[in-house]
Formats: C-alpha cells, sequence, structure tokens
C-alpha cells in the first residue's frame, strides 16, 4: 500500500496543474514585453516599474494595509475574548445568541453582510472611509479568530490555569501569563487569518467603502472589469509572491515551534 | 473577568450584526423614495409616540409581493441555487480524486501536498478569478492551445458564459472541498480495503462498502462549505459570467448600486437569508454531530 497507484498519481497530477496553471500562466506573462496580455514579445520587468509608479494602486495599498492591521489586530482581541469566554463560562443568559452570532458571519454571503453594515452606518450618520471598512472586516474576521482559537482552547489544561490561581493570580493574571502564553500559536493564526481576510475582501469593503478610501481589491476589481491587463498581472504577482512568502514562513515557524515542543516534553520524560 | 470577555464582544456584535440586520429588514418594508435617504417612511422620534405610529402604520410587504410579481427575481433565485448545486457536485467530482490521492500518498509527502492546496486558498480570490479571464478570452490561452492543436478552426466563446461561472467556482473552492474529504480520509486505515478485498469484494465495490462511508462526512461539510456562499456569489458571475449569467448576488449588487432602490435590495437580502437559513442550519446539526462523534 505504500506505493501510489497510477489512478492516484494522475489525479494528484491533474489536480495540482488545474490548481496552479492559471496562476502560473498570469505569472510568466506579468513579464510580457507586450501590452497584448496573451501575446509574448520578449521578457520584461517594465509593468513592474508601471506598477510601482502607480499613484492610485500605491495609495489603495496603503489604505488596504492599515485596514487589514487594524481590523484583524482589533478582530483577534474581540475574538480570544469570545472563544474564551464561550469555553470557560457555562450557562448565561443569551448565550445561545452569542454563540449564534458568532458563527453566522462565517456562513453569511457576504452581499448581505456588507448591505446590512452600510446601512447601518448611514442610519447613524457615520462618514463612510477607512473607520467603517476597519469597523465591518472587524466583525466578520472576529468570528474566524473566535473559532481557531477555540479549537485551540479546546485541547487547553485547565488545571494551568487553576494551579496560577492556587498560587494566588487574579483570574486576569492567570489568563495573561499561563493561558495566553499556552494559546499564542492560534491566537497569531487567528490574526494572520483576519489579516489575509481583510486584505482580500471586495464585496463587503465596496458597501462600506466611501469616495475618500479605497481599497486594493476594489481598484483592482474597478480595472479588471475593462478586461485584462499587463499591468495587473504585474500588480497580481507581487501579491501572490508577498502571501506565498508570509504562508511558508508561518508554516516553518510552526513547524520548529512544534518540534521543539516534542523535544522539550521528551526531555522532561527523561528527566523523571 | 469573564463577564467583560463576554460583555465586549457581544455589545460589538449586536451592534455590527444584529442590529443592522433589523435595519435591513425595516427597510425592506419601507417604499422607495427619491431623497436622501432613498426610502420613506424614516422614523421621526421628535414627534412622539405619533410618530411611531405612524411610521409602523406605513411598512409593508409590496416589495415582498413586488419580487415575486416580477420573474427576473424568480429566475435569479432559481439559477443561482441552480448553478450553486452543480457547481458543488462539479467541486465535489474534481476534488474528491485529488484528496483520495493525497490520502494515500506516503506520509512525507503529506505536509507538501497540503501547503499545495492551502496556498491557493490564502491568495487572493479576486485574482484567482481574474487569472481565468485571460485564460477563457476569445484571444485567450484556452482558445489558443485548441486552435493550435487543431481541435476547433474558430475561437469558442468561453468568456461570458455560465460555463465559466462554473468553472470559476469549482477553481477558487477547490480547498473548500478537498480540506474536509481529506481530514475524513487521512483517518482510514488502509487495511480496512485490504480485508475487504481479502473477503471478495471487488476493488469498486470495496470503495462504495469501506471508502465511501468513511469519507462521508468530509463530503457533506466539503458540500455545504461550497454551496452556501456559491449561492450569494457575486464576483465569479460578474468577471466571469454574462449578462445572461443570473445569480442573486450580483442583482443584489445592481440593484442597490445601480438603481439605487434600497428597499427592493433589501427585499432581495432577506429573502436569500431565508433560503440560505435551511443549509446553514442543516450544516451546524451535521458539525455538532461530527463533534459528538469525535469525542
Amino acid at each position: 500500500m505504500k506505493r501510489l497507484s497510477t489512478f492516484n498519481i494522475v489525479s494528484l497530477t491533474l489536480g495540482f496543474a488545474f490548481l496552479y496553471i492559471p496562476m502560473i500562466i498570469l505569472i510568466v506573462y506579468s513579464f510580457n514585453e507586450s501590452k497584448l496580455v496573451t501575446v509574448w514579445a520578449g521578457f520584461s520587468t517594465k509593468w513592474y516599474g508601471e506598477v510601482i509608479r502607480n499613484e492610485a494602486f500605491l495609495d489603495a495599498a496603503w489604505v488596504t494595509v492599515r485596514v487589514a492591521f487594524f481590523s484583524a489586530t482589533i478582530a483577534t482581541i474581540l475574538g480570544t475574548m469570545a472563544a474564551y469566554a464561550m469555553m470557560r463560562r457555562g450557562a448565561f443568559v443569551g448565550r445561545t445568541l452569542f454563540s449564534g452570532m458568532i458563527y453566522a458571519p462565517l456562513v453569511m454571503p457576504e452581499v448581505i453582510t456588507g448591505l446590512s453594515l452600510l446601512l447601518l452606518f448611514i442610519a447613524i450618520g457615520l462618514d463612510r472611509g477607512i473607520v467603517t471598512i476597519i469597523l465591518a472586516h472587524t466583525t466578520f474576521a472576529m468570528c474566524y479568530v473566535s473559532v481557531v482559537v477555540s479549537s485551540r482552547l479546546v485541547s487547553f489544561d485547565e488545571s494551568l490555569e487553576e494551579a496560577a490561581l492556587d498560587l494566588g493570580c487574579t483570574p486576569f493574571q492567570a489568563f495573561t501569563s499561563v493561558t495566553l502564553p499556552i494559546i499564542a500559536p492560534a491566537v497569531i493564526a487567528g490574526w494572520l487569518l483576519a489579516f489575509t481576510l481583510s486584505l482580500d475582501d471586495l464585496v463587503i469593503a465596496s458597501f462600506t467603502a466611501g469616495p475618500s478610501a479605497t481599497t486594493l481589491p476594489i481598484k483592482i476589481f474597478s480595472s479588471v472589469r475593462l478586461g485584462v491587463s499587463p499591468e495587473i498581472n504585474a500588480l497580481s504577482t507581487i501579491i501572490i509572491g508577498i502571501v506565498t512568502v508570509g504562508v511558508l514562513a508561518a508554516s516553518v515557524i510552526s513547524k520548529k515551534q512544534i518540534s521543539r515542543a516534542a523535544r522539550d516534553a521528551a526531555m522532561a520524560e527523561r528527566d523523571d | 473577568m469573564l463577564r467583560a470577555f463576554t460583555a465586549i464582544p457581544y455589545a460589538w456584535l449586536v451592534v455590527l450584526f444584529l442590529v443592522p440586520f433589523a435595519i435591513v429588514a425595516k427597510i425592506s418594508l419601507s417604499d422607495y423614495a427619491i431623497s436622501i435617504p432613498p426610502y420613506t417612511p424614516t422614523l421621526d422620534l421628535a414627534a412622539g409616540w405619533e410618530g411611531v405610529r405612524a411610521f409602523f402604520s406605513e411598512l409593508d410587504f409590496e416589495n415582498f409581493v413586488f419580487l415575486t410579481e416580477d420573474e427576473l427575481y424568480w429566475k435569479a433565485y432559481l439559477s443561482s441555487l441552480q448553478i450553486a448545486i452543480l457547481s458543488t457536485f462539479l467541486t465535489l467530482c474534481v476534488g474528491f480524486p485529488i484528496a483520495y490521492g493525497m490520502a494515500r500518498a506516503p506520509e512525507e509527502w503529506r505536509p507538501a501536498l497540503m501547503m499545495l492546496v492551502i496556498l491557493p486558498f490564502w491568495t487572493s480570490f479576486l485574482i484567482r478569478v481574474y487569472a481565468w479571464i485571460g485564460i477563457l478570452a476569445n484571444e485567450g490561452f484556452l482558445n489558443q492551445f485548441l486552435m493550435w492543436i487543431g481541435v476547433i478552426s474558430e475561437p469558442l466563446q468561453m468568456l461570458n458564459t455560465n460555463t465559466a461561472v462554473y468553472i470559476g467556482i469549482v477553481y477558487t473552492y477547490l480547498p473548500f472541498m478537498i480540506l474536509p474529504v481529506y481530514a475524513s480520509l487521512e483517518r482510514m486505515d488502509p487495511s480496512l480495503l485490504e480485508a475487504a478485498e481479502d473477503l471478495g469484494c471487488s476493488r469498486m465495490s470495496a470503495f462504495w462498502h469501506v471508502t465511501w462511508p468513511l469519507a462521508r462526512p468530509g463530503v457533506i461539510a466539503g458540500c455545504f462549505l461550497v454551496f452556501i456562499p456559491a449561492v450569494g456569489e457575486f464576483v465569479i458571475p460578474s468577471l466571469l459570467g454574462g449578462s445572461g449569467t443570473l445569480m442573486i448576488g450580483k442583482v443584489l449588487w445592481e440593484e442597490f448600486f445601480n438603481n439605487r432602490d434600497w428597499p427592493v435590495a433589501s427585499a432581495v437580502a432577506i429573502i436569500l437569508l431565508l433560503i440560505l437559513i435551511v443549509p446553514i442550519v442543516l450544516f451546524q446539526r451535521h458539525e455538532a454531530k461530527e463533534r459528538e462523534a469525535g469525542r
């Protein structure tokens, strides 16, 4: 059973080809000299120069990064709090509503979330701009964070917290000095997820952005509607590159952490 | 402390999730008006109790009646459901063999294969949809390739058709199908299959009697994860679909941004939500059952 059958090799090859060929074509043709995207006319990096000189793209990218940073940070704080409260508290009034509100945004169509938040901002007279996008992104991202953090809390040994309390910690100290360091990888993973979701979002941002703030996906979407352009290919390649480096780095870090934890456990066992 | 940990996210979600829905529901019962905001009535609290009563007496279900009368909306809901169902099935057909191959691959390959599935998931959704425009266009790569090998002599119209929408959904949602199916297949003990074959099962019947039942929880989870967002999809039909592609997410968007008819857009949203509640509840039940079984 060790050997892969032909069927499995074929299905893996075709499957990964399907997943990657479109992106490889995109990357290759971002180095195309010609303005016609589908005709190869020689190697050139001029479209990258165009992207870097394009003020509108740079402004939008800066808005996007700021929105993603703030919304991911607030969402991580709120999501971790929510996950911890759900895990540690027994029954309380409104628990069902709370858990419903945490899960609902995960499955809600984006057009509905966007529409409803926009109508809220208009009803309370909040001007649309960076702040409203941050509020909107925080709301749906905190739900993802809370799912990620709760999955870590399930396997968390509660007696460690109890020991800290017995040793005179306040509940808050026990949380910050015992629980938080242990669940930190999940919290970081939650932050990264929230950050990426925010970078990526088009629909909710389009509803909640005002004329003063345009995010990169909104900018890309409006130019993509007019067709394929080598400039967008170059911009996409840059984004794909950043994401790839980020994901690979995150996986290397977490792998190191796991192997260190395994080593520590093995050493502890030997000492016994 | 636990009280504060509950209260702060709770308050946030009530204000930014629950209240907005109440507003959508309210506006769906209002009338379209050429004003700012573009609907009546607006709640006039200054008029006191009379104002509140006047406000409620003006709400009605007119927009919902309008949705049932205008063919466009019915067709859009039905065609969204149809596109979502068919593309979920196609995603399963493409994703299952990949997940199966991954689960059968040597153990030391699996983390790398997992990485290869997850990486596109982290890459921008918009960029992945955009990549297909260049492939499917009339002068695009697929047409060039097909003409080069001589299968066709004229370029096929692929972009701006429903076919392109199916390809787009399968492509972008594939990781959501592969990951849960892989998770359930990975736990499977391959000696079960050997046992079935030793007992006289053919390969095919061993698959149906052993592998399929074990994979089913992952398949169900994957199907929900693809189906639910696909129904309300907006980006894929608007970039890859044509003028004939009716999907409700696109209708809602156009109603809101192009026609500026907020009451009808809100009514469209409410109905979409009512349609999705059934699969969402089924999905949560399924997940809860799986968690129970896992314990």
